[in-house]
């Protein structure tokens, strides 16, 4: 009988439903014949005016209707997008009951320019505009509609209302990590027996003009604005920062005696996570590695495996000069002598950078390549940098044996989380 | 295995309009005086931390200017938690502290917004002013100050916790899962050490707003949580509250001493209508009833005053006739951080074995004459979310 628990002793988790949104379309089929194709998510921005901005591209999810607009209410909605493909495909729980818990890797949530703007106008009157303005006219009720849908946890609120999920919602947020965190948060609470179930959301949609200048401010993004297909371009040597994007992306996650139980079809194996925070600064990883290095080699050993096993890696390669380095430092301090045979590529190279949902939408790519044996590429890989000496799969997606592949994420204030996904449970 | 686990509660660390730290806390809370720290913002009552020295817990001014209030507070009382369960400046203790932070989303540059609210509507192009005024005028690292997980991100650099760090925003809930998951991981052996808690800036006027979007925050004169109807609605309030939560065995490896025993912690999202909150606490109740000492145990109430949440807690602790206390009425609501404050004071309660005098003339708060033994802490969202966590007395003291 094949084993229920891994060596550790602990229940084997496995994923038995998938969805996702990106800018490439919408469901798992779509984004993967698009992703292995090598096509680019990447447009001009058309949803508000660039004029003025040094980056004038991303990878925005604009064909999902929301009305009226804001980034929490996108994001709601292809959170719940990719859920109920996932939840649909697992056939878990019954209509508007999910039996687990919900996390969900949301980003900040805050009010944005179009509402700052009909706040501020409706509270100065004919005065010049103050907060004091706003605190004045907050308590009469004219903008009780913002009052729940900019509260920190409102999108998981309404998720778990939508789709039934038990008990308290988490919200979590490790910056680019957050979707890999998600995850975890799953696995663990399956594995301590809390639940045979948990959903897992990844879901970001704030591409908007204060967000992108943010990150334009501390140099992230690449201005590499003609053609924006070819923005995004992970380990080159001429990659010049990432580029902002939206999707969601959602794992129904189950102890594999629950999902053996109910005969559900079993997608793949979360094997294992692992995680170190970095004390170095608060946007730069520390030089010698070895956080990145320690989330790494936590998650293969929390996998019960060694870096022999590891055949493909799903890198962060979010295509910044410092990131791309710094993934290389530590993914050959962890392989060693295998480094040059591993391939490793980005998604991020086609769809762009995900940002709290990329640790799920990615996850989600990682099952699928290990799903159909074919690793998606690293498209616009021209300029290879002699410093970064990677098998990336440059630029035409491969067929290739993979029983083991790794996932990166890391993020701003030191968050490194690695997953290790298998393509049967050992 | 599993079950031979135990929590200790080993170092607290505690900021708020009280003052830092467990003895200002216990003697304010002893002297009976609620509305000495509190001012007014526009029309709401708010407390605010009075002068720190961030420099004690923040050493690096380079550091300091990294950071907004939110992160200051939450920075420093998590060096207090640290320096309390003897952990501060240990690498090795340091690199295996799993840090779970509640939070929201950070702070704005008020004067900023300002000026381009005032002028756009007289911009030609209002879309490319929006655009070239935040190009000039934001600062490149207000955004680290805005990113939620960037208080657990100045922890990990000012004090050097890196064994994990994950990020639960939005409101009590997150608040209590924090505590909740840390507890749960280490009782499950996939942690041994633990920092838990979270900080909250109670003046940001940006955040005042998006509270009374919704009609929760209290205006007019201060009153303690229970006396606050018909007029209801809670004191934002600047808290940061941080709990040192280590496994047993860990502990007693290392000499350090519990403070408490965090016994359970337990979270819930009950439906929001009439009854709903009574109803969830109900059912959160009964999982540690079994558990609890008669005579010997006091609740230690989230009661924020914010209607009907604690109207319908009112309602539910009426019907358990225990001695309760509502420590927001001294120090107010910080939403995030709150549950882990509660627990902190809880705490320092258990060690001097005793509750501080009632603050309350309607009758919720009681005199309790036996030994106190074992608190439970309850955490009622404002809008969402209810939990309790059940400590109980360790033979540690707080020096």
């Amino acid at each position: 009988m094949a084993a229920t628990h891994d060596k550790a002793g602990r229940p084997i988790v496995v994923v038995t439903g998938m969805g996702i949104v990106t800018s490439l379309g919408t469901g798992v089929e779509d984004n993967w014949r698009k992703l292995t194709a090598g096509e680019s998510g990447i447009r001009p921005i058309s949803r508000f005016e660039t004029e003025g901005l040094k980056t004038r591209i991303a990878g925005t999810v604009d064909f999902v209707p929301v009305e009226p607009f804001c980034g929490p209410a996108l994001c709601e909605r292809i959170g719940e997008m990719a859920a109920e493909e996932a939840v649909s495909q697992s056939g878990i729980g019954s209509r508007g009951r999910f039996p687990g818990p919900l996390f969900v890797a949301v980003p900040p949530n805050e009010v944005e320019w179009p509402q700052r703007q009909e706040i501020g106008a409706l509270a100065r009157g004919n005065e010049a505009f103050d907060y004091e303005n706003v605190l004045r006219t907050a308590s009469t009720g004219a903008f009780a509609k913002y009052g729940s849908r900019f509260l920190f946890a409102s999108i998981a609120d309404r998720l778990a209302d939508t789709f039934g999920t038990q008990g308290s919602p988490i919200s979590v947020t490790t910056a680019c990590a957050s979707g890999a965190s998600a995850i975890q948060l799953g696995l663990e609470a399956i594995r301590r027996g809390e639940t045979d179930a948990a959903l897992c959301v990844g879901t970001d949609g704030t591409v908007n003009p204060e967000t992108l200048i943010r990150f334009s401010l501390l140099s992230a993004l690449s201005t590499h604005n003609d053609p924006a297909q070819a923005a995004a371009k992970p380990f080159s040597k001429n990659r010049d920062g990432f580029v902002m994007a939206e999707g969601a992306a959602a794992l129904v996650l189950e102890s594999l005696i629950a999902a053996k139980a109910r005969g559900a079809k079993i997608l793949g194996v979360v094997a294992g996570c692992g995680e170190m925070a970095d004390s170095f600064h608060r946007t730069r990883s520390s030089p010698d590695g070895k956080p990145i290095i320690a989330s790494v080699r936590n998650a293969i050993a929390d996998a019960g495996l060694t870096p022999d096993d590891i055949g493909y890696i799903n890198a962060h390669g979010t295509g910044t000069p410092e990131n791309d380095k710094m993934e290389y430092l530590g993914v050959s301090a962890v392989l060693g002598q295998r480094t040059k045979d591993v391939p490793v590529s980005s998604n991020k190279s086609m769809i762009g950078h995900t940002l709290s949902a990329a640790g799920t939408v990615e996850a989600v790519f990682t099952l699928l390549t290990l799903a159909h044996q074919r690793i998606p590429p690293t498209i616009n890989y021209h300029v290879p940098d002699p410093a970064i000496p990677l098998d990336v799969v440059p630029n035409q997606a491969r067929d290739a044996k993979v029983a083991h592949a790794l996932s990166n994420s890391f993020g701003f204030g030191g968050q490194n989380v690695s997953l290790v996904m298998s393509r049967e449970a050992a | 295995m599993a079950d031979a686990r135990e929590a200790w509660i080993t170092g607290i660390g505690i900021l708020s309009c009280l003052g830092e730290g467990p003895q200002a806390h216990w003697q304010r809370l002893m002297d009976g005086k609620p509305d000495e720290g509190t001012k007014t913002i526009g029309p709401y009552v708010v407390h605010p931390i009075g002068a720190v020295d961030f420099d004690k817990q923040i050493p690096k001014r380079g550091d300091q200017r990294q950071m907004e209030p939110w992160q200051r507070i939450g920075t420093y009382a998590a060096g207090l938690a640290l320096e309390s369960a003897g952990i501060k400046g240990n690498p090795e203790l340091l690199a295996e502290t799993d840090m779970i932070v509640a939070a929201g989303s950070g702070e704005r540059d008020l004067a900023v917004d300002a000026t381009i609210i005032s002028g756009l509507p007289s911009a030609k192009n209002p879309a490319a002013y929006l655009n070239e005024r935040l190009m000039n005028d934001l600062r490149p690292t207000l955004f680290l100050a805005q990113l939620s997980n960037l208080l657990a991100g100045n922890i990990s650099i000012v004090h050097g916790v890196t064994g994990s760090s994950r990020t639960f925003m939005g409101e009590e809930a997150a608040g209590i899962d924090a505590v909740r998951i840390a507890l749960a991981r280490i009782l499950a052996g996939q942690s041994e050490l633990a920092l838990v808690g979270g900080a909250h800036n109670g003046e940001r006027k940006d955040l005042l707003a998006q509270y009374d979007f919704g009609g929760y925050l209290l205006k007019g004169a201060y009153r303690p949580v229970w006396q606050r109807a018909p007029a209801s609605g809670f004191a934002s309030a600047s808290l940061g509250a941080f709990l040192i939560v280590e496994e047993r065995a860990h502990a007693e490896r290392r000499g350090a001493r519990p403070l408490a025993r965090l016994v359970a912690a337990f979270s819930d999202r009950g439906e929001r209508k009439e009854g709903g909150v009574r109803l969830s606490l109900r059912r959160l109740w009964e999982k540690i009833a079994p558990s609890l000492r008669p005579g010997q145990h006091a609740v230690f109430s989230g009661a924020s005053g914010a209607e009907p949440a604690t109207g319908e807690e009112r309602a539910f602790l009426a019907e358990l006739g225990v001695a309760v206390r509502a420590p927001g009425s001294y120090v107010g609501h910080g939403p995030e951080p709150q549950f882990a404050m509660n627990a902190a004071l809880a705490t320092l309660a258990l060690t001097h074995g005793k509750l501080y005098p009632p603050c309350d003339t309607t009758g919720v708060e009681k005199n309790m004459d036996e030994k106190l033994t074992q608190v439970v802490v309850t955490g009622v969202g404002h809008w969402r979310g209810e939990g309790l966590a059940l400590l109980e007395a360790a033979q540690g003291e707080l020096t």
